[in-house]
């Protein structure tokens, strides 16, 4: 198995999590995805890359560094994004009675592994 | 005890988790049992919070028993999750009646005609106060006590005050709120700027990812925290605090003050 799927495996492991993917921030394009039927993996890179991208500025005018982690979350379910390097982002679609918790610490660990 | 309040205590009895609060509630509200209706109303708002259902219900049992000011923030909570529910356009409508300024009953009046066209009680509302306007000028006797006259910043009274608050309108211009870098500089008018837009950019990606409405966005650097949350439609809050505070508690935080911030928009606006 790949780093890339290893990574994304490891992410849909957790409960609740409907789909994992890698993304080119920059263009919003898929690297890898690990999805279960029903998310948009296409409509999901591109909606995320650009929304980490400009939280990304956001955060560098307020004078952060850059993001570790973004967990955007709705009525139904979450979008959750941990940048990795050279302009990846590791992206899953939650649901609402997912462990949020658990999933933020894979992503995080597996998105420094991508490295 | 009635038999459908008796029926509907024992489902909730027998599923605490289930949604049959709204009913209850509702029943026990129509009977006049109003301290009952808001115990069972506030349990399900406790645990159903991102529920515009149970803030609406809330805020109509507050209203009937006096709680204006309590309606209001019950209401503002319901618009925040759904800033089109005509129930809490036409709750809110009805408290700005109340407080005497027709002016701002008859804006939030006509966003619940937009918001549920088929309401035939809307446009005699609207008819009714348009009167008011022609005949007054806008102003109309106040036949109760009015919500609090808006505080000078939003956040008057929340944790911090102004400092790591920052209150953005939909072109990323400042509306209240201060950040500052360490040096002292104030960062708030650039920082502003990034947010224009953001949120539609996320309303637009949750929905396309059949999410629902966004709450908010936590954003966690190395060092330091940000949480976004859109008081409005049209605005956004970002909370900025450093790691001292954890990102849960920061959350409430933020929602406290977004709260604060909509009912002070929904004043001076």
């Amino acid at each position: 198995m790949s780093t890339v799927q290893g990574v994304l495996d490891r992410v849909t492991r957790v409960p609740g999590v409907r789909g994992a993917l890698l993304v080119s921030a920059g263009d919003g394009l898929i690297v890898a995805e690990q999805l279960m039927d029903g998310v948009d993996g296409r409509a999901a890179a591109a909606l995320t890359g650009s929304l980490v991208g400009r939280l990304t500025r956001t955060a560098q005018q307020a004078g952060l560094e850059r993001p570790a982690f973004v967990h955007l979350r709705a009525e139904a379910g979450s979008v959750l994004a941990a940048p990795g390097p050279d302009d990846l982002v590791l992206v899953a679609v939650v649901a609402p009675d997912a462990n949020v918790g658990l999933a933020r610490l894979e992503m995080i660990d597996a998105a420094a592994r991508l490295s | 005890m009635s038999e459908d309040i008796r029926v509907l205590t024992a489902r909730l009895a027998d599923e605490p988790s289930s949604l049959a609060f709204l009913e209850l509630a509702e029943a026990l509200r129509r009977r006049g049992q109003l301290d009952a209706a808001c115990k069972v109303a506030r349990g399900g708002v406790s645990r159903y919070p991102g529920l515009a259902d149970a803030h609406d219900l809330l805020a109509r049992v507050l209203s009937d028993q006096g709680d204006l000011a309590g309606a209001f923030d019950a209401w503002s909570s319901a618009l925040q999750l759904d800033p089109m529910r005509a129930g809490a356009l036409k709750g809110i409508g009805f408290l700005y009646f109340r407080a005497g300024d027709v002016v701002a009953a008859l804006d939030h009046l006509q966003r619940a005609a937009q918001a549920d066209p088929d309401d035939a009680s809307i446009p005699v509302a609207i008819a009714r106060l348009r009167g008011e306007v022609r005949e007054n000028g806008g102003r109309h006797e106040a036949p109760a006590p009015s919500p609090a006259p808006p505080a000078a910043t939003p956040f008057e009274g929340i944790e911090g005050g102004e400092e790591g608050f920052l209150l953005v309108d939909g072109g990323g211009l400042r509306l209240g709120g201060m950040l500052r870098a360490p040096s002292g500089e104030d960062l708030g008018d650039r920082v502003a700027a990034q947010l224009a837009g953001v949120s539609r950019e996320a309303a637009r990606a949750t929905r396309i990812l059949g999410l629902g409405p966004w709450h908010s966005i936590a954003v966690e650097s190395p060092n330091g925290q940000l949480i976004l949350a859109a008081p409005t439609a049209d605005t956004v809050l970002l909370t900025a605090r450093d790691h001292g505070i954890p990102l849960a508690r920061l959350g409430l935080l933020a929602e406290r003050a977004a709260r604060a911030a909509r009912s002070w928009l929904e004043r001076v606006g």
